[in-house]
């Protein structure tokens, strides 16, 4: 499996997947994608890096901890929720913000904060139980 | 009251919390004068508490509420009125002097600012409760103190008789506490108010009056170590000596006594009530009086004799009359002051000499002169002599009994022994450390530091002046305190004036003689003593033990039978449920019903007819047939899952195909990663690359595996035969992009109109990623077994 075509190409994969995973967790709110697909095609990428080059290498890519990620994840989206409440509205109420940017608006919101959340989640806690599986095997092959 | 009276009985319940978390700080700061510095929190609050004394006389009693959980109507209601100012100033006072003696008596011990912040924690926790007039809040406070005070029997941890002293309190007094909070509860369902002082007749008159009553005199009893929970008393005395004089005093088993003397004015004065308490309080003070004979380690004998004054007051607070409340107000102050005293005294002669037992020591009066004082006049006061606050205390005790009738006589005569014993107890501690001979002991004893001498002497000289002021003692203590236990005005007619024709002298006169038998005969008692506890054979302490093995060897065995690590069973287990629950449920509703064909239809099977498919659906569903033959014939394991692969990315495809492209993506991704997953599974298990089953397997798990997927087919065409609901679905369209301002209602609804579920999820999903961790890192640590042979896949019935 880890042919010479396969480790070089990774890179390359790899990238596209992490800017296509961006890409269709933004869309998400009016096409099809979102913070889960995201985040599962992230760590698709992360699991295929980690095939290609070991885990351990993957890891180092990654500078974070996945689990942190996915505990910063939860954290965020949990705080997402908290922010409706500084305006006396009940817990998760979303709150609208449009930048006017030139020509065009710039719509931010408390759910795109909390699909974030919910990508980094889905994207940390996959990546760890893959990076996990491929660092054991290594040990016993 | 103004808020600033509110202000001030909040501060009394809070301010040792705050101290307890500086402590350890201040104790690294004024490293040798710690004690003195962290003993200026319960002084001032001692000073605070004075300054509510005359309030309370006049008034009877100053209430105040801060809110607590407005939403549930809820408030932190305290009141301090004559009962609640006795026990509070008590617990400041004595606190005080015993932060003062933990100084000097665990000097330069590595963990000492730990342990004023347990002890300080202690007393806040302890102040509450007797502050608290809001049920919940005494429950609260109740709880505190049972698992402070487990922090403090248990802080010389490392020795097993301490751990299990530390855990066997505080399993005890939490039962108790299960207890107060059921009958606050019941309360509260009976009555609608959580406030004590709220309460009439209203319990008295319910019908589950004996329910209530159970509830508390469980807590009660439990706390203040009634027969027979009375065992975790002694084994508590595994605690530092301090932590034994603070406890054993002023706090934590008075508790009880406290609640019961709280709850008299709402649940007391029944029949049942004097029956229960006066019996089980008299078997406590006969029990521990005997108990405290057979020792001859002073601290055993102290802790013994606490159960015994418990049991006292218990039976006093039975009694219920007058004279009955104000002894045991009058008890309550004198016994505090003199077995703190004595517990300091015994703590300082095991920190100079070196050991604790009374055989050995004798004629330390010479060497310890300060401290033979103090012990001297904490014993003059536990024996009960006139100028001493204990000789009012007998005196009340005894008042109400003479009236001729035999249940009063037998009482009196509980009493009388019992007194006699602990009078006996007193000469005993008194004069066999401190009189007669010089003996050897372990170290050349000589006085103690002066932070030690302060809290016996202190205390001491406290009863005796307590005892020469008979009328400002009844003035303070007796009206207010016995105004807040009874509701009525009572006017205390204590005096100095010895009166030779009056029987209660002559009663106070057997308990000397009696007592001074039992101390001639100290030997033979004791022996006596013990030779009765061998013959027991079984104490509840060996009870204890049992049931609690037993406990653990219970949830062992539970453990084992529902998580025995046979991951095959498991998997069989939540097939064989899923099956269940989705065909029992519809078939007992006759929801099949529907499927089936109707009468009028004549030969149905006639008209059936293939459904109109292009070719490319056709194809796809040519290739889920693909994928699931390819998994049944796959020659290894790693070829069935990528083939379970193929199966679900046909699936995904005809989720694309009807106009669900979000949940498409969604299923090529989980296909995707749960191959590669499932595969370094695989690798990580070390299974046989072929999957052998028996046939009788294969059977069972295909079986599962039909009815499993009969059961999904057959649900959604009942749900699909019925019309659908639409009315959420819609709603959602038509506001998707109004209130929401997204196109994609599906991830709308999964941020926004759903988010909390979502939210939910995501918690649940990281858990996941956690356990994974868990398990996985798990393994290098010991040798993976090898493969056995018959194991089965883990896709048994997928």
């Amino acid at each position: 499996m880890n042919t010479v075509i396969f480790r070089t190409i990774t890179p390359l994969i790899v990238a596209i997947m992490l800017v296509f995973s961006v890409y269709v967790c933004l869309r998400g709110h009016n096409e099809p994608g979102g913070g889960f697909i995201g985040g599962l095609i992230a760590a698709s990428a992360i699991a295929i890096l980690g095939m290609a080059t070991g885990a351990e290498a993957a890891r180092r890519a990654l500078r974070l901890d996945p689990l942190a990620i996915a505990g910063f994840g939860v954290f965020i989206a949990g705080l997402s929720g908290l922010l409706s409440l500084f305006t006396g509205s009940p817990f998760m109420t979303s709150i609208w913000l449009y930048l006017e940017l030139g020509q065009t608006t710039l719509p931010l919101s408390t759910p795109l904060v909390f699909d974030i959340g919910v990508y980094l989640v889905v994207f940390g806690t996959i990546a760890t139980i893959a990076l996990a599986l491929e660092g054991e095997g290594e040990e016993d092959l | 009251m103004g808020p600033g009276m509110d202000a001030s009985i909040a501060l009394v319940a809070i301010a040792p919390f705050v101290a307890a978390l500086l402590a350890p700080l201040v104790q690294r700061a004024a490293r040798p004068f710690a004690g003195w510095v962290l003993a200026l929190v319960p002084a001032g609050l001692f000073l605070l508490l004075l300054t509510m004394v005359e309030p309370v006389i006049s008034t009877g009693a100053i209430s105040a509420r801060i809110g607590w959980i407005p939403t549930y109507g809820l408030d932190l209601s305290f009141v301090v009125d004559g009962l609640s100012l006795t026990f509070a100033l008590t617990i400041s006072g004595i606190g005080t002097l015993i932060v003062l003696y933990s100084g000097a008596y665990l000097k330069g011990h590595p963990h000492l600012g730990r342990f004023f912040a347990f002890l300080l924690a202690f007393m806040g926790a302890m102040l509450g409760l007797v502050l608290a007039d809001n049920m919940l809040a005494l429950f609260m406070f109740w709880e505190l103190t049972s698992v402070t005070s487990f922090l403090l029997i248990g802080f010389d941890h490392t020795r097993q008789a301490s751990r299990r002293g530390a855990i066997q309190a505080l399993v005890i007094t939490n039962i108790g506490g299960m207890g107060l909070l059921v009958g606050a509860i019941l309360v509260h369902q009976l009555t609608g108010v959580w406030d004590m002082s709220a309460l009439g007749d209203e319990i008295r008159a319910s019908g589950l009056y004996g329910l209530v009553l159970a509830a508390f005199l469980a807590a009660a009893f439990t706390k203040s170590a009634q027969v027979p929970f009375h065992f975790w008393l002694p084994n508590a005395m595994e605690a530092p000596t301090p932590v034994s004089a603070f406890l054993h005093s002023a706090t934590m088993v008075q508790g009880g006594v406290y609640l019961l003397a709280r709850t008299t004015p709402w649940l007391g004065d029944t029949q049942v009530w004097t029956l229960i308490l006066v019996c089980v309080g008299g078997a406590t003070l006969l029990w521990g009086a005997i108990g405290a004979l057979r020792q001859t380690d002073l601290k055993q004998m102290l802790a013994q004799s606490t159960i015994a004054s418990l049991g006292l007051s218990v039976l006093l607070i039975g009694l219920g009359t007058e004279a009955a409340i104000a002894a045991m107000l009058l008890y309550f102050v004198a016994h505090a002051l003199y077995k703190a005293g004595l517990f300091m005294v015994a703590g300082a002669i095991d920190h100079e000499a070196g050991t604790r037992d009374i055989t050995v020591l004798g004629g330390l009066a010479d060497s310890m002169p300060v401290t033979f004082i103090a012990a001297a006049l904490a014993s003059l006061t536990m024996i009960g002599l006139p100028l001493t606050l204990g000789y009012f205390a007998k005196e009340e005790m005894y008042l109400g009994l003479v009236t001729g009738q035999w249940p009063d006589i037998a009482v009196l005569a509980v009493l009388l022994a019992g007194n006699a014993m602990l009078a006996g107890l007193a000469m005993l501690v008194l004069v066999k450390p401190f009189l007669g001979p010089v003996l050897p002991t372990p170290k050349s004893a000589h006085e103690a530091p002066i932070a030690m001498l302060v809290g016996p002497i202190v205390l001491g000289a406290a009863s005796i002046v307590a005892g020469v002021m008979p009328d400002w003692l009844g003035h303070t203590l007796l009206e207010p305190g016995t105004l807040a236990i009874l509701r009525e005005t009572v006017s205390s007619h204590l005096s100095l004036a010895i009166n030779p024709a009056s029987v209660l002298l002559w009663l106070s006169v057997a308990t000397w003689v009696l007592g001074y038998l039992v101390y001639l005969q100290a030997a033979a008692v004791r022996t006596l003593a013990r030779r009765f506890e061998a013959a027991l054979g079984w104490t509840a302490d060996t009870v204890f033990d049992v049931v609690m093995f037993g406990l653990i060897r219970f949830s062992g065995a539970v453990t084992r039978l529902l998580h025995h690590g046979r991951l095959e069973v498991y998997l069989v287990t939540v097939f064989a449920a899923l099956a269940l629950a989705l065909i029992l449920p519809v078939l007992m509703l006759g929801g099949y019903d529907v499927l089936l064909p109707t009468a009028e239809l004549g030969d149905w099977s006639a008209k059936l007819s293939w459904p109109d498919l292009q070719l490319y659906e056709w194809g796809i569903i040519a290739l889920a047939l693909v994928g699931l033959g390819a998994v049944l014939l796959a020659p290894n394991r790693l070829v069935a899952i990528v083939a379970l692969g193929i199966q679900g990315t046909a699936v995904a495809l005809i989720f694309l195909l009807l106009g669900a492209p979000d949940i498409a993506f969604t299923q090529f991704m989980v296909e995707i990663l749960s191959v590669v997953i499932l595969a370094l599974v695989m690798t990580r298990l070390r299974l046989d690359e072929r999957d052998h089953r028996q046939l009788e397997d294969l059977a069972r798990d295909g079986t599962l595996a039909l009815v499993c997927g009969a059961g999904v087919s057959l649900f959604l065409m009942v749900v699909l035969s019925g019309t659908l609901d639409t009315r959420l679905s819609d709603l959602f369209a038509a506001t998707s992009v109004p209130i929401a301002h997204g196109h994609n209602i599906v991830n709308v609804i999964l941020v926004d109109y759903r988010g909390f579920d979502t939210l939910g999820e995501i918690s649940v999903v990281m858990a996941a990623g956690i356990a994974v961790m868990a398990l996985l890192r798990r393994g290098p640590k010991r040798p993976v077994p090898p493969a056995p042979t018959s194991r089965r896949s883990q896709k048994a019935a997928s």
